[in-house]
């Protein structure tokens, strides 16, 4: 379970996120939507511990993200990202590129790791590309080998930063498959997104972040079809 | 027809020549890339201002002339009782003069890694370390070779200044050779053609290694 409370974020004077609180159950799907700015990305970076908070706390089964206490590369191993940016390690392979966290972090042998890289590659539909390097590949594979070497830690948790939103508009479709398969499986996801029929459609519940503020959080059919909040109506009236 | 005075054994006295320049350009390049990598590596961990009094102390070794360095540092130890042979002390100030070039070198292609791939590797549990050696380290060397290699060729021809220190390095030999037997265009010509072979490999094998990382990346 992932709880945050009372999350106070912010860059220097600029106030990104101011309060936010949110509980996200194992087995779970939510989406984040809103505009450019909302924070709901940098809501991403603070859960696993990339950024620090000022105020408020987040707990990862129990155990809070910014503790000093708390052994941060161990938490991790449990909360997989992927970001907008492909972020692929250009100098490896596909293949190292899912097996490199895996041996490093987990200590797994070469031959361990590669018996999941293949089984995660080939679920996302690039078992004929182990041996290519990342710039042989297109935008989408990119991507979904950043999803492939997430899932390779065998993560309790995944968050999706916008994760299509650097894709040409005909590679999107293939990640998004990528996501709706994951979440069939009943992983726990958390997706900031632009793709409001993905949110509609894979997630549990919706979340609508404007100006660092929840605003609202429901279910898909209640957010897209009833949206009690002033800020949400105006947002989904743009998008649509 | 073309007559010369140069016999065997005098090219073989050049050649020895060119045995202690290479000594010399492989102690400052070793000794130089292992400092310049720690300076390097520190300059990006810690905040610009802590950083001022290594950056400074590397801008002088960069600003003043080699040949001034090489003859201070010499009376220096003289003076301080050190015993230093002129040998060691010209492998020293070279070092030191490369480790200033290097530094920046390192510095900038550690930063030339984008963030977010760093920001990636330590979402995966990463340590600081494991991200050090594992990705930043393999794609800095990729930014870092064409600059390193023109570095190490500079030093090498850098290293003819320790001949004010009385050593015997390849421009010293040549020198000798040129007071005796009064052919300068002819000797300096034998010379110029052994540092290119001293240099040559070198050049080409950053070249072969840009081309092959190119056909991966």
């Amino acid at each position: 379970m992932i709880e945050i409370e009372n999350v106070h974020k912010s860059f220097g004077a600029l106030q990104v996120l101011k309060g936010i609180n949110l509980t996200v159950d194992k087995g779970e799907v939510v989406s984040v939507i809103g505009g450019s700015g909302s924070g709901k990305s940098t809501l991403l970076t603070c859960i696993n511990g990339l950024e620090p908070i000022q105020q408020g706390r987040i707990l990862v089964d129990g155990t809070e993200v910014h503790a000093k206490s708390t052994d941060l590369n161990k938490l991790r191993r449990k909360i997989g990202i992927v970001f907008q940016q492909f972020n692929a390690f250009p100098h490896l392979t596909v293949m190292e590129n899912v097996t490199l966290a895996p041996r490093k972090v987990k200590g797994m042998s070469k031959r361990d790791a590669e018996e999941i890289a293949v089984k995660q590659l080939s679920h996302v539909g690039l078992g004929d590309k182990l041996k290519v390097y990342p710039s042989r590949l297109s935008g989408g594979q990119q991507q979904r080998m950043a999803i492939a070497r997430a899932l390779a830690m065998s993560p309790d948790y995944i968050l999706f930063d916008e994760v299509t939103s650097a894709l040409d508009p005909q590679l999107v479709g293939e990640v998004l498959d990528t996501l709706k398969l994951l979440a069939d499986d009943g992983m726990t996801m958390i997706c900031v997104t632009h793709e409001m029929h993905f949110a509609r459609e894979v997630s549990d519940r919706v979340a609508f972040f404007n100006k660092g503020v929840m605003e609202e959080i429901g279910s898909p059919k209640q957010i897209f079809e009833s949206p009690q909040n002033e800020e949400t109506q105006k947002f989904l009236s743009n998008v649509r | 027809m073309f007559e010369t005075s140069l016999t065997l054994n005098d090219l073989m006295f050049m050649l020895k020549g060119a045995g202690v320049t290479l000594l010399i350009t492989a102690f400052a390049v070793v000794g130089g890339t292992v400092m310049g990598l720690a300076f390097g590596v520190i300059r990006t961990q810690i905040k610009p201002w802590m950083a001022i009094p290594l950056t400074f102390l590397l801008d002088v070794f960069r600003s003043v002339p080699l040949l001034i360095q090489l003859i201070l540092a010499n009376a220096f130890q003289a003076i301080a009782g050190l015993g230093l042979s002129p040998f060691v002390t010209s492998c020293i100030v070279l070092s030191l003069y490369t480790s200033a070039y290097c530094t920046e070198i390192v510095r900038g292609a550690i930063e030339a890694v984008p963030m977010v791939t760093r920001r990636a590797a330590r979402s995966l549990g990463m340590t600081w370390g494991q991200d050090m050696t594992q990705i930043v380290f393999p794609m800095a060397l990729r930014v870092a070779l064409p600059s390193w290699i023109g570095l190490t060729l500079g030093v090498m021809k850098d290293s003819a200044l320790v001949m004010w220190l009385g050593i015997f390095e390849l421009l010293k030999s040549s020198q000798t050779l040129i007071t005796r037997l009064q052919e300068p265009m002819f000797i300096l010509l034998v010379t110029g053609a052994i540092y290119f072979m001293l240099s040559f490999p070198i050049a080409r094998l950053g070249g072969r290694l840009e081309k092959r990382w190119q056909e991966n990346d």
